[in-house]
């Protein structure tokens, strides 16, 4: 178990080195997409201009509030709460993220399924897991909403924050087919029966 | 008592606000509790990290997750009460629009087909509107549960038959929570309705799930099945998170109604851990927030 300390964005060579158990603080640039944004982005023909490129995309629709565009606040809107949602929506995106706009690493809660897995293994990827739910925490990660686009989907925009600190999180998928999600879930399994059993259920 | 809409609306709209907040005390002690007992690392370490979410959460003042959920006022209407319903209902929604636009809170709700949001929190029979009514002499109480999606999305319905028993609902609710895994944002509590109509069924489960930790269901027999199911959640091993550990879930909360002789219905609602719920009760001695 080591720790990195990133500078987005980060290289190849860079996130194979990860391997689960893991932990990585990401510091500079980090994307916040989730459902609609990816639905409008890769069913329906619509491109960022933001260039993603071993950059790390966070699973997130966040409270901000207008405030204008000022030299705090670039983007307009000041971050209120940032927090994460769960990944498994977002498992058909992974693939095009990384393929057509060079995303090295997803965040988000809950973890990832078999096709992702497959994809941080072909193209060099990670999923790091979050805290779900630790949200007011997450937000003092966060120094500024630099920019968004694609904000007519608001809150589900492509949101450019500014991170310091951002984390420790943890490398729960690498891209040598570490998975701590299955390992964990094929465990409780194993249990099922004993545990029915405990209950009295006959089998 | 005359019930005062404006009074109402004023409270609907800081009862949202408290919610995402302020974490009720018995999640806390839970949170304790499950501290204390857990013993995988990784488990401790993400629990850990909750507790402080907390912390932080009060010291900013912020909320404690970003999910605004979908909002939900249980209102239970005491004896005596003078209040025009339907008055009522579009108080509670503008006091829901006015805590979304006037906080601001995160707009979660969207149209289902169109999925246009008009960043108020609200839209086609959204705030979700429970109305009970109680023997309490002149007492209005009004519940507010911002619902979070992760647990939301995590929500099943067996229509077991009366051949296959109780261990019909036992294995469901096993299964319920192997399926979930991480995926509801554990630790949980996990609600289970058992009888009624599918739809009944459904929303026992939902008011079993939001139930404050430590409380018990009033029939003796979905306590029983409470009582068994909480002792072994947690040798499952999902964890918090699901990334491993013993505290998969605070609690499971039953919630039982009659049902038909060729039925056996089980659902199964999840509240993920920031598991939050405010009150607003108003009586004659005035305005009382709590939990």
């Amino acid at each position: 178990m080591a720790h990195y300390d990133f500078n987005m964005p980060v290289s190849e060579a860079d996130v194979r080195k990860l391997r689960v158990n893991d932990t990585v603080t990401l510091n500079a640039t980090l994307y916040g997409i989730r459902d609609a944004t990816l639905i409008h982005m890769f069913d329906r023909g619509r491109t960022t201009r933001f260039d993603l490129k071993g950059h790390a995309v966070i699973h997130t629709a966040p409270n901000v509030k207008w405030v204008g565009e000022t030299v705090a606040h670039p983007s307009g809107y000041e971050p209120i709460c940032i927090g994460t949602t769960t990944s498994a929506r977002m498992e058909r995106f992974t693939r095009p993220l990384m393929e057509q706009y060079g995303v090295r690493i997803v965040i988000g809660k809950g973890g990832l399924f078999a096709a992702s897995q497959a994809a941080f293994k072909d193209l060099g990827g990670v999923y790091l897991a979050i805290i779900g739910g630790a949200a007011a925490l997450e937000t003092t990660w966060v120094e500024q909403i630099e920019d968004v686009d694609l904000d007519d989907l608001n809150p589900e925009s492509l949101w450019k924050f500014r991170v310091k600190g951002f984390g420790p999180l943890l490398v729960a998928m690498d891209s040598h087919g570490g998975n701590l999600y299955t390992k964990v879930n094929d465990a409780a399994r194993d249990k099922r029966a004993s545990v029915l059993a405990a209950l009295g259920v006959k089998s | 008592m005359k019930v005062d809409l404006k009074a109402v609306e004023e409270a609907c709209k800081e009862l949202y606000i408290r919610a995402v907040k302020i974490l009720p005390p018995d999640i806390k002690e839970g949170f304790a509790r499950l501290d204390k007992t857990e013993t995988d690392a990784t488990g401790k370490s993400v629990l850990g990290t909750m507790i402080r979410n907390i912390k932080v959460a009060e010291d900013t003042n912020n909320l404690l997750c970003q999910d605004t959920g979908i909002p939900i006022y249980n209102v239970v209407i005491g004896r005596g009460l003078e209040v025009d319903g339907h008055a009522l209902k579009a108080a509670i929604a503008a006091g829901c629009a006015r805590a979304t636009k006037e906080h601001p809170l995160r707009s979660s709700v969207v149209h289902p087909v169109t999925r246009a949001n008009e960043h108020t929190s609200c839209g086609r029979l959204v705030p979700v509107i429970n109305i009970d009514f109680s023997d309490e002499p002149d007492t209005l109480s009004i519940e507010m549960i911002p619902k979070g999606s992760g647990s939301e999305n995590n929500s099943w319905l067996k229509m077991a038959i009366p051949a296959d028993g109780v261990d019909a609902v036992k294995t469901f609710v096993i299964d319920c929570v192997l399926d979930a895994g991480g995926k509801t944002c554990p630790p949980t509590i996990v609600g289970v309705g058992v009888g009624g109509t599918a739809d009944l069924c459904v929303h026992l489960s939902k008011v079993a799930a939001t139930r404050p930790l430590g409380s018990h269901c009033t029939d003796p027999e979905g306590a029983k099945l409470e009582s068994e199911l909480s002792a072994v959640v947690n040798k499952l091993g999902v964890g918090p998170q699901g990334l491993g550990g013993d505290s998969t879930s605070f609690a499971v909360h039953v919630e039982t109604a009659a049902t038909h002789i060729t039925m056996n219905p089980v659902a199964v609602n999840m509240q993920c851990h920031s598991a939050r719920r405010a009150r607003a009760t108003f009586t004659p001695a005035g305005l009382a927030y709590g939990f």
